[in-house]
């Protein structure tokens, strides 16, 4: 559905994103993950046709973007990082507005606008202003905005920023609910958010791809080790090296919490050491409440994938990519 | 043709919705009413001084004594006036970033450009015949003639075309509505100016060039009474150089 080769941008001497390469299968859901200018906004804004690329190709459903942009803008729905709403018109009227220069024909608007509403969630405030909306509110008629020529392939740009944790989790229900019928690719720097509603995820890392693959086989590929947290109420000075003496420990780190010192304790690939422990700490009357074995979620990898980036340089192609986070 | 209306209505919708364009309106026929008014007092007291030295009712032409000066009055508060009107057409889009949605739909360029335009035109018109109660006015209580007014409002017309026309270029360029208005009303004031320096260097050809460039000497034949084809040649010109430039600004702003 979507297909990309090699794209490329570059504004003057600085490279947003360089030979960027993936592809999209039908009704499929693609995370594009990266810090903020990492050069997420710009290739989305490529594939809209807003911006076109320095080098390098893309066909979105089946059109290429430098060939038939006007195609490919039919075949499209964008919601950007700020939802382009205009304050002063009406949801009703933004969206008849939105149905209008989408190319709709006019006995489809009505419909089309009914079904919009409904799946948005929209029905009750389509007489409102955009402007009195709710932040939630409005990132919804965003989102309606790009449905509602029902196109083929939805781009959405950092679609949870900004909504209160109960929108968070309406919008992802909203988002899994468009797959299989659209192809949907969205960005985020939330990890979870990946994981949560994404097949598979593209990391973007200082406009390169790092990684392209399922959240489950990232994190398989990269764990080295097993890590345990610790909870103890009342750990004794030397708790520290006493972890370290139990077989298999490669290193223990602490630090403190609400509820009294936590311990992660890293040991080698393969080996379960939580019932020595278990025993070691019922041993020492540190006063145990919490024992788990910590997964290694998608955050870790993707701070293993990005971990020595230069923050200078990072901060400053934000700014000049006009990249807000 | 289509997204050209569309691109219209939902400017024409906004511009209702705000405050300006009734501001905007409101100032325009209040000045231009209260000009008026202080020229037709004039006029009249003028004609009673006639009438006591000559011992008859004196014939004066009103679209002389009154109408020529009302038209000057009008281009110089639309020169004021309607900077505010055309500063946000694209400026406001780009800051509030609702362009994304508009190049991003499949409409091209083109309606995006005239349709802004010709909304700006709409409201421009209609503040226009907001003023015919005065022609109105002195044809029933006097007698004028119609045919110099009607090429004066074209004049006037065609001379608020070019204003929006530079001041949808100026919001263009940036997308800080001050700048744009100011931008535009440099612009047209400048376009104004031409006119006085020509007249310094008059008898050379600097002179007859800066003389045709300036946009006051191509008003003044249609507000005289004249449709001369060199006038309308020179500001469907500059109507179309301000359109057309807007269009490739916007074009080149989506390659930087």
């Amino acid at each position: 559905m979507i297909n990309v080769q090699n794209l490329t941008k570059r504004y003057g001497d600085l490279t947003a994103i360089e030979d960027v390469t993936f592809n999209v299968e039908k009704g499929e859901i693609l995370a594009f993950l990266g810090p903020n200018g990492a050069g997420k906004t710009t290739t989305m804004r490529i594939l809209t046709c807003f911006m076109p690329a320095t080098a390098g190709t893309a066909t979105v459903a089946g059109y290429d973007i430098f060939e038939n942009p006007q195609d490919v803008k039919k075949h499209i729905g964008y919601l950007p990082e700020s939802p382009p709403l205009y304050t002063e018109l009406t949801v009703t009227e933004y969206l008849g507005f939105v149905s209008k220069i989408k190319g709709i024909e006019r006995k489809d608007r009505a419909p089309a606008l009914t079904r919009v509403l409904e799946r948005c969630a929209l029905t009750d405030v389509r007489h409102r202003l955009i402007g009195n909306l709710s932040r939630g509110y409005r990132q919804r008629v965003g989102l309606a905005q790009a449905l509602i020529h029902n196109p083929e392939v939805l781009i959405l740009d950092e679609p949870t920023t900004g909504l209160d944790p109960k929108q968070i989790i309406e919008m992802r229900q909203v988002i899994k609910e468009l797959a299989g019928q659209h192809t949907v690719i969205l960005s985020t720097h939330i990890l979870p958010e990946a994981t949560a509603i994404c097949q598979r995820v593209v990391i973007i890392h200082k406009g390169r791809i790092v990684a392209v693959d399922t959240p489950d086989t990232l994190s398989a590929q990269l764990r080295q080790s097993e890590k345990v947290r610790l909870t103890l109420r009342t750990p004794s000075p030397d708790t520290a090296d006493k972890l370290k003496t139990v077989a298999g420990v490669v290193s223990v780190f602490e630090e403190s919490s609400a509820d009294g010192q936590v311990f992660m304790v890293e040991c080698e690939l393969g080996r379960d050491i939580r019932t020595e422990l278990a025993a070691q700490a019922v041993r020492g009357h540190w006063g145990l409440i919490e024992l788990t074995a910590v997964r290694l979620s998608l955050e870790d990898v993707f701070l293993h994938l990005t971990r020595e980036e230069p923050k200078q340089e990072e901060s400053k192609e934000e700014v000049l990519k006009g990249e807000t986070s | 043709m289509r997204s050209t209306l569309a691109i219209m209505g939902k400017e024409l919708r906004i511009l209702f919705a705000s405050p300006i364009a009734y501001v905007v309106a409101a100032i325009f026929v209040l000045i231009s009413g209260y000009l008026f008014y202080s020229i037709v007092i004039y006029a009249s007291s003028q004609s009673m001084q006639i009438m006591r030295v000559q011992g008859a009712l004196p014939q004066i032409n009103l679209n002389d004594l009154v109408f020529r000066p009302t038209f000057h009055n009008m281009a110089v508060i639309l020169m004021l006036t309607l900077p505010l009107i055309t500063m946000r057409l694209l400026a406001e889009e780009k800051k509030i970033k609702t362009i994304e949605l508009l190049l991003t739909s499949p409409v091209p360029l083109t309606a995006i450009v005239m349709g802004k335009y010709l909304a700006a035109l709409l409201v421009f018109t209609l503040m226009l015949a907001l003023t015919a109660y005065m022609p109105l006015l002195l044809w029933y209580y006097g007698s004028i003639q119609w045919m110099p007014i009607l090429t004066g409002y074209l004049g006037i017309w065609l001379l608020g075309g070019v204003f929006i026309a530079v001041g949808l270029l100026a919001s263009s360029l940036t997308e800080n509505q001050i700048i744009a208005s100011f931008i535009s009303f440099a612009a047209v004031l400048l376009l104004w100016l031409i006119g006085w320096i020509s007249q310094a260097v008059a008898d050379t050809s600097m002179g007859s060039v800066l003389t045709y460039l300036s946009i006051g000497e191509h008003t003044e034949n249609f507000i005289r009474g004249m449709i001369d084809t060199e006038d309308l040649v020179y500001l469907a010109t500059l109507i179309i150089v301000g359109l057309f430039v807007t269009h490739r600004v916007l074009e080149s702003q989506r390659w930087k």
